[in-house]
C-alpha cells in the first residue's frame, strides 16, 4: 500500500515536471531552429484570422504572422497557426506554446507589465462596440438598460463594460462566452439582446450573417481598444523583430512601397529611407540578427500594411471597415512607424 | 554443566552490507531511498518552477486576490458588484458551484434510485427502457449533454421579447407564474407584506428573519415527530398497541409553517416583462439549468446501476426469511433489503457525489460562472496569475471533496453492519 502511494507520487510528479520544464535560450534561435513560427490567432473571426475553405489561415492579423515568418525565415508559409480563445491567449504566450500573439489584443498598462508581455505596437486602433438587432428600435447604447449582452469572458471589454453601465447607472446581464463562434450562436439565437466587443469584430462578426442588413452597430465606442501583436517580457531582440517587422509594414505604405513595385524600387529608388529599408544601402538586418532583405520579403509577403487592410478589412471587402484612425499620419490617422535609420 | 554449547551466539557486528541482505534492515532502507527520491523530486519540482517564474518576471504572490476585480457576474448568491474584490469573485463563485452540486446531487439521488430500482421491475417493457436509459446517458461524454441541453434551450425557446404585446407568440405557464426564454426560465419570488427584516453577518451577507424561523420551525417539527414516533414505539412495546400518530405528526409538521405563511404574508410575486427582460421574480439562467439537468441525468445513469447491485447483492433468503414472517412485500423492503442494500450502496455513492461536484466545473462551456468561471477563468485571465489561482482552484476542491467524503462517511458510519 505505502509503496504504491510512493510509486504513483513519483509518477505524476515526473509527468508534471516533463510539462514544466524551461524554454531555454533565444526565441529567435529556437524560431530558425524548428524552422517554423508558432503564431497564436483567433480561433476564427473572419477579415482578422480564420481558416478559408480549403484550411488556410488567411486575415489581417494572419497577415502580419506570415510577414515575420517571411522575415525571420525567408518563407511566409512557414508558420503554425495556434487557434487560442480569450482565455488562453496570454498563457499560450508566457509559457511558450506561440512565439509571438497576433490576435486582435488589447495593450493595456497591466498586460504590458503584470502580464509580463511586451506589446510591439499597434497594428489596428479600435474601440469597443455594440451590436443589436433593427428590429429592437434601440439607436444607442444609452439605451441599452436591462438588456441581456454576450460578451467575450477574458477579454478587456468584459472590464470596459462592467465600467460603462455603471458610469452610465444602468445595470445589464452578462452572458459570459467563451469564443467568437459562441457569442455569434447566442446573439443569433436571441439569447442576448446586444453583443458586445471590439467595433471591428463587431464588424467582422456581422459580414459573416446571412442578414447583415437586419444588425446595427451602435454609434457609441465606449473605449481605446489599441490592438496589437505581443511577445513575452524578457526576449528584447526578439521583440525588436516583431517590432520592427510591424514598423516596416507600416513605413513601406508611408513611402509608396508595394508588393508590386518593390523589385523596382530595389533596383531603382533613390530615396535613403526606402534604400535603409529595403536593405539597399546599409544593414539594418545584421543589427536584429537577421539578413540585410528581411523587409523586403515581410512586405513581399502580403504587401504593405495598407494593401493587407484592403485586403481583410477594408471597404472592398463584406467587412467594410473604413480606414479612420488606422490611416497613415500624413493622412489624419495615427499609424507612424519610427524612422529606418 | 556447562552451557556454553546451547547458548545464542553473539549479534553480528553492524555492516552495512546488511541494509540489504538482511532482512531486519531491508524494508527500512528501501523506504528511506524511496523518501530521499520524492522528496528531491518535489524538491527539484519547486525549485524548477520557482527559476521559471523568475525567469518570466513573475512572483508568487496572492495579493491579487484583495485588487478591485472589475467584472460583473451574472448569478450572485451573495451580493457583489464589479467594484469588489477577486476574493469576493471567487467566493461567489465557489456557491455557484455548491448550489449546482446541491441541487445536482438531491436530483440525480432521487431519479437514480427510480431508475434503479425501475430497471428490476417485472414489467418487461418498463425495466428495458430504463436500461436503454442508463445506457445512453452513461456512455456518452458528459460535456456533450451539457451542450446538447444548453443548444436545446437556446434555439427552442422564444426570447423574452415573444411574451411581449396584445396577442403574444408565447405565454407564461403554471397560472402566469413562469416563463420560458432562450436565456432563462424566470420563476416567481417569495414576497412578504410583513417582511421581520433581515441578520447582518457582515460582509453584506445577510439572512432574512423569515428564512431562518422557518428553518427552525421545521427542524423543530422533525425532532417533534422523531419524539411522538419514540413515544409510540414504547407505547407499542408496553401495550401491545400502537397509537394512531399520524394526526399529530401532520399537526407539528405543518401548522408551525403555515402559521409563520399567514403571519409573514408569504405570496408568490411572478415576474412580469420589463423593457429587455422579465424582471421581480428569479430569473434561473440556462446555463444552471442545463448544466444541472445534463449533471442530473448523467450521475444518475450511475447511481441507478449502484442501486440495482445493492438490491441484487442482498440474498435471496432474506427476502424470503421475510416473508414467511408474514412481512407484506413494502415492509420487507423497507425494513429488510434496504437497510442491507444501503450498506452496499453507500460507499460507491460517495465517489458518485465527489464526480458531480467536480463534474460541475464544466459549467465554463455554458457560460455558468463557478469557481472555475470566476476564479480560474476571468480571475486568472485578467491578472495573469495562472499559477496562484489553478493551485487555489485545486485546493478549493480538494477541500471540498474531502468535506463531501467525511460527511457521507459519518452517514455510511451510521448504516453499516454493527459488528459486535
Amino acid at each position: 500500500m505505502k509503496k504504491s502511494v510512493f510509486l504513483g507520487t513519483v509518477a505524476a510528479a515526473t509527468m508534471i515536471a516533463g510539462m514544466g520544464l524551461a524554454q531555454e535560450g533565444s526565441t529567435l534561435a529556437q524560431v530558425k531552429e524548428r524552422d517554423e513560427l508558432n503564431c497564436g490567432v483567433n480561433t476564427g473571426l473572419v477579415g482578422f484570422a480564420a481558416p478559408d475553405a480549403s484550411g488556410n489561415w488567411t486575415g489581417f492579423d494572419v497577415a502580419y504572422c506570415r510577414a515575420l515568418a517571411a522575415a525571420v525565415l525567408g518563407d511566409p508559409n512557414k508558420v503554425r497557426f495556434v487557434p487560442t480563445t480569450g482565455q488562453t491567449r496570454f498563457t499560450a504566450l508566457s509559457s511558450g506554446e506561440v512565439d509571438v500573439l497576433a490576435r486582435n489584443s488589447t495593450w493595456t498598462f497591466s498586460r504590458d507589465t503584470d502580464l509580463a508581455l511586451d506589446f510591439v505596437g499597434v497594428n489596428y486602433y479600435d474601440g469597443q462596440g455594440f451590436m443589436v438587432r433593427k428590429d429592437l428600435g434601440v439607436t444607442s447604447a444609452k439605451e441599452l438598460d436591462g438588456a441581456t449582452i454576450c460578451i467575450q469572458t477574458g477579454t478587456t471589454t468584459e472590464l470596459n463594460l462592467a465600467d460603462y453601465f455603471r458610469a452610465n447607472n444602468m445595470s445589464y446581464t452578462p452572458v459570459n462566452i467563451d469564443s467568437n463562434a459562441e457569442g455569434e450562436q447566442q446573439y443569433m439565437a436571441g439569447a442576448c439582446d446586444a453583443y458586445t466587443t471590439d467595433a471591428s469584430g463587431l464588424a467582422a462578426t456581422r459580414a459573416a450573417f446571412a442578414d447583415p442588413e437586419n444588425h446595427i452597430i451602435l454609434p457609441e465606442i465606449i473605449s481605446k481598444e489599441p490592438l496589437g501583436p505581443a511577445v513575452r517580457h524578457g526576449d528584447n531582440n526578439w521583440g525588436d523583430i516583431a517590432r520592427w517587422t510591424l514598423n516596416a509594414l507600416i513605413a513601406a505604405e508611408e513611402y509608396g512601397v508595394t508588393s508590386r513595385n518593390i523589385e523596382e524600387l530595389v533596383r531603382s529608388s533613390n530615396n535613403p529611407e526606402v534604400q535603409r529599408l529595403l536593405g539597399v544601402s546599409d544593414e539594418l538586418g545584421a543589427m536584429i540578427g537577421l539578413d540585410a532583405e528581411w523587409a523586403r520579403r515581410a512586405i513581399l509577403a502580403n504587401g504593405n500594411y495598407g494593401e493587407i487592410f484592403a485586403a481583410n478589412i477594408g471597404e472592398q471587402t463584406p467587412i467594410g471597415l473604413a480606414r479612420g484612425l488606422n490611416a497613415q499620419w500624413t493622412q489624419g490617422g495615427l499609424l507612424y512607424a519610427q524612422p529606418f535609420r | 554443566m556447562m552451557m556454553t554449547d546451547v547458548s545464542v551466539p553473539a549479534n553480528p557486528p553492524f555492516r552495512l552490507s546488511m541494509l540489504i541482505h538482511d532482512r531486519r534492515y531491508r524494508s527500512l532502507t528501501f523506504q528511506v531511498i524511496v523518501f530521499i527520491l520524492v522528496m528531491a523530486l518535489f524538491w527539484w519540482l519547486i525549485n524548477n518552477t520557482l527559476q521559471n517564474l523568475a525567469l518570466l518576471g513573475k512572483s508568487f504572490d496572492f495579493g491579487f486576490l484583495f485588487q478591485r476585480a472589475g467584472y460583473d457576474i451574472p448569478q450572485t448568491p451573495i451580493p457583489y458588484t464589479a467594484d469588489d474584490t477577486h476574493l469576493r469573485a471567487a467566493v461567489v463563485g465557489l456557491l455557484n458551484t455548491l448550489i449546482v452540486a446541491v441541487l445536482g446531487c438531491i436530483s440525480a439521488t432521487v431519479l437514480g434510485v427510480i431508475v434503479g430500482v425501475a430497471r428490476l421491475s417485472k414489467n418487461w417493457l418498463f425495466a428495458r427502457l430504463m436500461t436503454v436509459f442508463v445506457e445512453i446517458f452513461r456512455n456518452m461524454p458528459l460535456l456533450l449533454w451539457i451542450l446538447i441541453i444548453y443548444a436545446i434551450f437556446t434555439e427552442i425557446l422564444p426570447p423574452p421579447n415573444a411574451y411581449r404585446g396584445e396577442d403574444p407568440a408565447w405565454s407564461m405557464i403554471l397560472f402566469d407564474n413562469v416563463a420560458l426564454t432562450n436565456r432563462y426560465t424566470s420563476i416567481p419570488t417569495l414576497g412578504m407584506t410583513n417582511d421581520p427584516g433581515s441578520l447582518d453577518l457582515g460582509a453584506r451577507i445577510t439572512f432574512n428573519w423569515a428564512t431562518i424561523a422557518f428553518i427552525v420551525v421545521l427542524v423543530g417539527g422533525w425532532f417533534a415527530r422523531r419524539a411522538i414516533r419514540n413515544h409510540a414505539q414504547s407505547v407499542q412495546d408496553r401495550t401491545g398497541e400502537r397509537p394512531t400518530t399520524w394526526w399529530k405528526t401532520l399537526a407539528v409538521m405543518v401548522l408551525p409553517s403555515l402559521f409563520l405563511i399567514w403571519y409573514f404574508g408569504l405570496h408568490l410575486e411572478p415576474p412580469s416583462l420589463q423593457g429587455f427582460n422579465f424582471s421581480g421574480g428569479l430569473n434561473v439562467s440556462n446555463g444552471l439549468v442545463a448544466l444541472w439537468l445534463a449533471l442530473t441525468l448523467y450521475t444518475a445513469a450511475f447511481i441507478a446501476e449502484i442501486v440495482r447491485a445493492g438490491i441484487l447483492a442482498v440474498s435471496r433468503g432474506q427476502s424470503e426469511a421475510a416473508f414467511a414472517l408474514g412481512l407484506r412485500p413494502n415492509r420487507t423492503m423497507s425494513l429488510v433489503i434496504l437497510p442491507q442494500a444501503l450498506r452496499v450502496i453507500i460507499p460507491p455513492l460517495i465517489s458518485q457525489y465527489l464526480n458531480l461536484t467536480k463534474n460541475s466545473s464544466l459549467a465554463i462551456a455554458v457560460g455558468y460562472m463557478d469557481l472555475r468561471g470566476t476564479l480560474g477563468g476571468t480571475t486568472l485571465n485578467q491578472t495573469g496569475r495562472e499559477l496562484e489561482a489553478i493551485v487555489l482552484m485545486m485546493l478549493t476542491y480538494l477541500a471540498l471533496s474531502l468535506i463531501i467524503s467525511a460527511g457521507m462517511n459519518v452517514f455510511n458510519a451510521s448504516v453499516k453492519l454493527k459488528e459486535r
